[in-house]
């Protein structure tokens, strides 16, 4: 059987890595020119405790069982996870108190351990920074944090070892549908992917793709979510996540550890007018916001100085405020895995694993095989940030590459950047979210034109043809002198 | 396979400030290794192939290649070892003990000194917080400096330069004699962030604008920029209403600060809080013992010879320390007063001249520096923050100090 995924996300990663453990043949098709660049890259990074989704709901159910399944993940993936737990904070009001015991209570009906309620004393000893507003706390043990894009990129690349097809930069545009099934997919590069199967997990163009294929879906809309990204220094002043307590626009504006050292501000929750799918620009309110928040749970820590840098991001949002996934009813062999909104990082795994027992075997009653054996695939490149200086002489002495350190405020190194390449990258961002080369606090200021010229000779290509990211993301515009 | 180094003095930079360290402390007759992060030594000397610099060192105008080149000449007849493309990964400063990652091998390596010479990085275009999207085309002017100057690429066709310091109005005049039209300099303040000789040589010479009290409030382009939104802005530097005005470019480049490089260089080292660089005493030294810190990452200087001039002492410093000579370990504080910006040293040691660097607050007709503790007086014309003012007492006058020493400018 062969099973197409429309969507390099996320979700279309997770279920590309647990789909190759079946004797099925998988083609991921992503649009962009890599994969993980959507909704994927632009979230608050958290793998989230599932204490506050509405009871009863799929993400209820999904959220916490994704939380458990992330440590698996994280061992066979190697991929960044740490369980920082986290805080959702509440003054010294029967108001706020009441609000504070309805979430553990809706916690307790999901089914999540490991939650209680906390006073002033041992909140003060964990978080000494926070603010002395704050008096009461649903602590969260198992609350983490990941890198997205990093699981999406690294289940995607145990998918592709495995067999499966990676195709990128090309969407799909269209498809030839005859008795009910779709029979096979066009893309914009003309391509023709014959299949058995198209999982839709196209993240905010869902319901395009699907309405592309008269299939209905929930009626999307789309939420920006601006995000203030702080220097490694402010992490001195947080060790969890802090939540404020959450509302009708969502979980709230939050303070992030991030795994990399840093700290993340927000995010805004604004629903845009219009789809605008590639609009993730930034506000002057929005950061401003996003900044008084962060220093409200956590005084001073939003100071100028430590002002990384802005950025926003947007998520599929429905009227019924839940995942939808279903097979569709008009055609046979179509699955919608759509409206992964917040908490979609955390549920992705097992969204994985509902798509594939829930919808395909028993639902649609397909035979995928015996399942293989979950197999330790550590994938995980060698990063000099991360090792002990005897473990890097050693790779130095068999590569002198591994000794030249071309980001130096996260001390990444050419062979890391050239190793990145190898597996994919093929832009300046394709070598940061890989690499974190140009994460830092210059932001690429030095080593820009290093990772330019590294990518210009692994390539082959112009200087000129370099790229930020898509198409038309040039840096260099032609010679001084020919 | 580690590789286990001894020196005397370890000069971390190689840049104007360390190689004048290293080639001082190594004339004084000790051992000295110089870690330089970059294939070659130079910093951004290198890439700074204007003229304009040496007045002061070498008595002399020289291009920035120019400068750099004598420094390394003289630092390859005293034999000083640089280790190239190295990157320090851990400093120990209690005990000058460092770890460092090359090509060419991993190193620790055991100092008796340290000269910290770091110089400063571009604030980068995230930390301006300006709202918009987030396209490419946005260069900080070390990087597109760099790719003009030395990688023979030009950035685009229309620029706007964001900031007016030195390095912005440098480029300014450099991407328009390179055939890219660029339609202004935008700075927030009232006043240029750059030297007056480079306002009126690389802006005035070329008719390029230079908008004042005005700032980018929005960046638009999905993929290449497309335009900016400039704005003029009040004191505050809240925009005006009503001024804006879209400029349609490919190009923006920032020169809107310089941020010393003091992270990650080791404990107890003390910040000064308004230069936001090493606090240091006119020895160069730091708050730690034996470890000194010379250039841009003490204070963003105007003028490379400063520069260089405080990494010779500071290298001599260092050599002093390594051959045990008496030292002491006198600090008495030089305090800001009125109207003072930046201001280097942070300490006095009367062993040492006192050179004083200071930047005013805001621009004055005319003022006198009092130090009312030295009984000095120094009464000046014009003086605007983008130039320092600079000038020397003897150490003779400081060998009675005992009390801190106030510094303040009266109009």
């Amino acid at each position: 059987m062969k099973i197409t995924i429309i969507g390099g996300g996320i979700v279309g990663a997770l279920l590309a890595y647990e789909l190759s453990r079946y004797a099925v043949d998988l083609v991921v098709i992503e649009k962009k020119h890599d994969f993980g660049l959507g909704v994927t890259k632009a979230n608050s990074a958290i793998v989230h405790g599932g204490y506050d989704d509405p009871p009863g709901s799929l993400r209820a159910e999904l959220c916490y069982k994704g939380n458990q399944l992330y440590e698996k993940l994280a061992e066979s993936l190697g991929i960044p996870l740490k369980r920082i737990g986290s805080f959702v904070v509440a003054r010294d009001t029967s108001e706020e108190m009441e609000k504070l015991s309805e979430l553990l209570k809706r916690g307790e009906k999901n089914g999540v351990d490991g939650i209680e309620i906390v006073e002033k004393p041992f909140l003060e000893k964990h978080e000494p920074h926070l603010s002395k507003e704050y008096k009461y706390a649903l602590h969260c043990t198992h609350t983490g944090i990941t890198e997205p894009w990093t699981v999406a990129l690294a289940a995607l690349e145990a998918a592709e070892k495995a067999g499966a097809e990676l195709l990128r930069g090309d969407g799909v545009i269209g498809g030839e549908v005859s008795k009910g099934n779709v029979r096979s997919l066009e893309l914009e590069s003309g391509r023709i992917i014959e299949t058995d199967l198209v999982i839709n997990a196209a993240g905010l163009y869902y319901h395009e793709v699907a309405n592309s294929f008269g299939v209905s879906t929930p009626q999307v809309y789309l939420r920006k979510g601006q995000y203030v990204l702080l220097d490694h220094k402010a992490s001195t002043m947080v060790n969890s996540v802090i939540f404020p307590l959450p509302s009708e626009k969502g979980k709230g504006k939050l303070v992030v550890p991030t795994v990399d050292g840093g700290v993340l501000l927000g995010p805004t929750s604004e629903n845009m007018p219009d789809f605008t799918p590639e609009d993730v620009s930034t506000t002057l309110e929005g950061i401003k916001e996003v900044i008084e928040a962060g220093n409200e749970l956590i005084p001073n820590i939003a100071r100028p100085n430590w002002i990384v840098k802005s950025f926003a991001g947007l998520r599929p949002e429905t009227q019924e405020k839940d995942f939808f996934i279903e097979n569709s009813n008009t055609l046979k062999n179509f699955v919608t895995v759509g409206a992964i909104r917040s908490p979609g990082l955390t549920a992705a795994p097992a969204i994985a694993r509902y798509v594939i027992e829930e919808i395909l075997e028993q639902r649609m009653s397909l035979d995928l095989g015996r399942q293989k054996a979950d197999q330790v695939r550590t994938l995980k490149s060698f990063r000099v940030n991360e090792s002990d200086l005897k473990e890097i002489a050693a790779r130095v002495k068999d590569d002198e590459k591994y000794g030249r350190i071309i980001c130096q405020c996260n001390q990444v190194s050419e062979a890391e950047i050239i190793e990145a390449i190898r597996k994919g990258a093929r832009s300046i961002d394709g070598i940061k979210f890989r690499t974190r080369a140009g994460f830092g606090r210059c932001q690429g200021g030095f080593c820009t034109w290093k990772i330019a010229k590294i990518l210009s000779r692994e390539l082959n290509i112009p200087l000129s043809e370099v790229r930020v990211n898509e198409e038309g993301t040039v840096l260099f515009d032609g010679k001084v002198r020919v | 396979m580690i590789q286990q180094l001894k020196t005397g003095v370890l000069v971390i930079g190689g840049g104007a400030a360390g190689m004048a360290a290293a080639l001082s402390a190594s004339r004084a007759g000790v051992e000295v290794t110089l870690l330089e992060r970059e294939e070659k030594t130079g910093g951004v000397l290198n890439q700074c192939i204007h003229h304009g610099f040496g007045l002061q060192f070498y008595r002399q105008e020289l291009t920035g290649p120019e400068f750099a080149y004598r420094l390394q000449n003289e630092m390859a007849q005293h034999s000083v070892k640089i280790i190239s493309e190295s990157y320090v990964r851990h400093i120990d400063t209690k005990n000058k003990y460092v770890e460092v990652i090359s090509p060419e091998g991993v190193f620790t390596i055991q100092a008796k000194a340290i000269v910290l010479a770091t110089g400063a990085r571009e604030r980068p275009f995230g930390a301006l917080q300006i709202p918009g999207d987030r396209p490419a085309g946005i260069y900080v002017a070390g990087l597109a400096q760099r790719m003009v100057n030395l990688e023979n690429t030009l950035p685009g066709k229309r620029a706007l330069i964001l900031g007016s310091g030195d390095i912005g109005l440098i480029m300014a005049r450099r991407l328009t004699l390179e055939g890219m039209e660029v339609l202004g300099v935008v700075e927030r303040l009232p006043y240029a962030g750059g030297l007056t000789r480079n306002v009126v040589q690389c802006l005035e010479d070329y008719d390029i604008p230079l908008y004042l009290s005005h700032t980018v409030v929005e960046v638009r382009g999905r993929r290449r920029l497309e335009r900016v939104l400039v704005s003029e802005v009040d004191d505050n530097f809240k925009p005006i209403n009503g001024t804006q005005k879209w400029f349609d470019i490919d190009t923006l480049v920032l020169s809107a600060g310089l941020i010393p490089q003091v992270e990650d260089l080791g404990e107890n080292l003390e910040i000064d809080a308004i230069n936001k660089g090493f606090a240091v005493s006119n020895t160069c030294e730091t708050s730690v013992t034996g470890i000194f810190a010379a250039g841009n990452n003490v204070a963003v200087f105007d003028l490379v010879d400063y520069v260089a001039a405080e990494g010779w002492i500071a290298g001599q410093n260092a050599a002093q320390t390594v051959q045990d000579k008496k030292r002491t370990s006198k600090r008495i504080p030089l305090i800001r007063g009125k109207n003072v910006g930046i201001l280097v040293p942070s300490y006095i040691t009367p062993e040492e001249h006192l050179r004083v660097y200071l930047r005013l607050r805001k621009p004055m007709d005319k003022g006198t520096v009092v130090l009312k503790e030295l009984n000095i007086e120094k009464p000046f014309q014009y003086g605007v923050p983008s130039e320092m003012i600079n000038f020397v007492v003897n150490r003779d006058k400081l060998q009675e100090l005992k009390k801190p020493v106030r510094i303040e400018v009266v109009e």
